[in-house]
């Protein structure tokens, strides 16, 4: 009995010491392939994971942890990023044009949040669905010209900066995410996703749970936002309004494991690194694979790759 | 603005009006009946263009003629994905039948939107009859034909719906499984055939504006999402839950977009369409054409 117990506890602080002691090497990892390797695509390769690693983040703080299914991230990410270049172009620092731009996409965020929030079911998915084109199409209409650093901001192009501030930003959706799961606030936004009805009638205020997901969850996508406009030589307005932005955030998070910390994390990982194999062999055709591939998860295996690593992990463990 | 100007722009509000109806009324017995929403709607819309616009340039067919080749086509499309897709969720109960159904028909757009550039190209097509340019002129407004002849087929197939629903055995099938499909199981309704028709009546209609959307503007495979916003914006106008109400909501958006897009720059008019969604969501969220129960 009492060795069970004595190795039952070097086993827990073993497994203590795992977590961290991968996010480490991750990390470091993250900072010095780029680095020793130094060839454009790696960078550009890295850069994108991160991305899309903070975005699909920011989709599951709202929707894999308050269970509310935002179909138009890429409308925050668009904000974020229409505001950051904006303000950047004319001149303000470029921190402070970047949290603007955060800041711009929750306030629209609480613009659609407010009212659909309120109402039950499926309003709150197709406000921000709404939002999205309607921005997209506005952008496009009035904006037409496609936009491209000036010719200074270009010569002093450093595609590492792009990198890092991408993998920061990764590093504080992540982090953010850890610590909203970790807060008082995260049983009352579990509860939400799990039964709204349950959570209200044990006094949870539902629509402060529900708002408080979507100002971190657009604020972050802002931000990624901001990234694409910092990193991006040139590109159409309305461009980063694109309902692919938001396909993908999805697509990261269901291919990884909804609702969970690391889900993103390797969704965006295989997604981008698939996606780049995918996207020269097979250049128009591989959308409809990733669309099929989206509905078969959502479908069969709406856990993910988390929840079959689990379920492997488990079944050696039984062993 | 002159009057007659003001004229013009609310008949031209009420054709295309027409159109959001009939596109808004499929997604609105979809949701109604199957109680899920379909957002590649919109793609059916597509699709049902390019069926008309196919018919137009290699059978040479009228493309109001052409709905007797393209409902039924899109019928069976219809058919075919509640087969292979919407059957797995309509399985679902409540909140999770509404999450998984928006999560997997917003991947089925990529997939539809896809298939089609890969199939027709991303070619921005248009259908030119005879008598495009043609059309009745009253008191200095001028009524294309085309356009004419897309409304009065709207205001008959809205017509034909209401007989079909409310005076035929399978309609009322269709109105019982929405009331309450325990139910109307009970009554010896197999409701799961009523879904797979309503699913497929509903990619018909679809495929009726989608016919309209190629005479009155054009087609390209990227359109989908804008018809599937479009009729999101119009059910959450008329009530949820109310299928014929699509239609005068139809118009009623149509008309909305059409006055203030002439007062503030046609370029700004998406976001009217917008405002309008979530001033109806905070003010009167049972929609405009539902009584209070």
């Amino acid at each position: 009995m009492q060795e069970i117990t004595l190795t039952q506890r070097t086993k827990n602080s073993f497994h203590r010491w795992l977590v961290p002691a991968w996010i480490i090497i991750l990390i470091l990892l993250a900072v010095f392939i780029p680095q020793q390797v130094d060839k454009q695509n790696v960078w550009n390769l890295f850069f994108l994971i991160c991305l899309h690693i903070s975005l699909a983040q920011s989709w599951n703080i709202l929707a894999g942890f308050a269970g509310q299914n935002s179909l138009g991230h890429a409308a925050f990410f668009g904000i974020g990023a229409w505001v950051t270049r904006t303000l950047w172009f004319h001149g303000t620092p470029f921190v402070l044009a970047f949290i603007s731009g955060g800041l711009a996409a929750v306030v629209f965020a609480m613009l659609i949040g407010a009212p659909t929030f309120r109402l039950r079911g499926a309003y709150f998915a197709i406000g921000t669905l709404g939002v999205a084109e309607v921005l997209r199409i506005t952008a496009s209409q009035n904006f037409p010209l496609i936009s491209t650093m000036s010719g200074s901001m270009i010569a002093t192009y450093n595609l590492s900066a792009r990198y890092y501030l991408a993998l920061g930003l990764a590093m504080a959706t992540t982090g953010a995410a850890y610590i909203l799961l970790r807060s008082p606030w995260s049983l009352g936004i579990l509860a939400v996703r799990e039964d709204e009805e349950a959570a209200q009638a044990t006094g949870v205020h539902v629509l402060r749970h529900k708002l408080l997901a979507l100002s971190l969850s657009s604020f972050f996508a802002g931000l990624a936002g901001g990234v694409f406009a910092f990193q991006q030589i040139s590109y159409y307005p309305s461009a980063p309004f694109s309902p692919l932005w938001t396909f993908d955030s999805l697509l990261i998070t269901f291919i990884g494991g909804l609702g969970t910390l690391a889900g993103p994390l390797i969704g965006a990982i295989f997604f981008v690194v698939v996606r780049e194999q995918l996207a020269v062999n097979l250049v128009e055709f591989h959308q409809v694979i990733f669309g099929i591939l989206f509905i078969l998860i959502v479908l069969v295996f709406p856990g993910g790759l988390v929840e079959a690593w689990e379920r492997i992990s488990k079944s050696f463990k039984r062993k | 603005m002159s009057i007659e100007s003001f004229l013009q722009t609310l008949v031209y509000g009420v054709f295309v009006g027409g159109i959001y109806g009939i596109a808004a009324m499929g997604l609105a017995l979809v949701f109604g009946v199957l109680k899920m929403l379909n957002i590649a709607h919109g793609e059916l819309v597509m699709l049902g263009g390019y069926a008309s616009f196919w018919a137009f340039s290699t059978l040479g067919m009228d493309p109001f003629a052409s709905l007797v080749i393209v409902i039924p086509a899109l019928f069976i499309v219809g058919l075919a994905l509640d087969r292979t897709v919407y059957r797995h969720i309509v399985r679902l109960l409540g909140e999770e039948k509404i999450k998984n159904s928006l999560l997997v028909s917003f991947g089925l757009t990529l997939v539809l939107q896809n298939l089609a550039q890969w199939l027709f190209t991303a070619d921005e097509r248009a259908i030119q009859v005879a008598y495009a340019g043609e059309g009745l002129n009253l008191m200095g407004v001028t009524m294309p034909y085309t356009r004419l002849g897309s409304l009065l087929i709207a205001l008959l197939v809205t017509l034909g719906l209401n007989y079909f629903l409310h005076h035929t055995y399978p309609g009322k099938a269709i109105l019982a499984t929405a009331e309450d499909f325990e139910a109307a199981e009970l009554a010896g309704i197999n409701i799961h055939r009523v879904y797979m028709m309503t699913f497929a009546l509903g990619a018909a209609l679809a495929s009726i504006a989608g016919t309209f959307v190629t005479v009155t503007y054009g087609l390209s495979p990227s359109i989908g999402i804008i018809w599937t916003l479009k009729a999101l914006i119009v059910i959450v106008l008329a009530g949820t839950g109310s299928i014929l109400g699509a239609f005068p909501a139809g118009i009623l958006l149509g008309i909305v977009e059409a006055v203030s897009g002439a007062f503030i720059g046609a370029t700004y008019r998406e976001v009217i369409g917008l405002v309008i969604f979530l001033l109806v969501l905070i003010l009167r969220p049972q929609g405009l054409f539902v009584g209070k129960n």
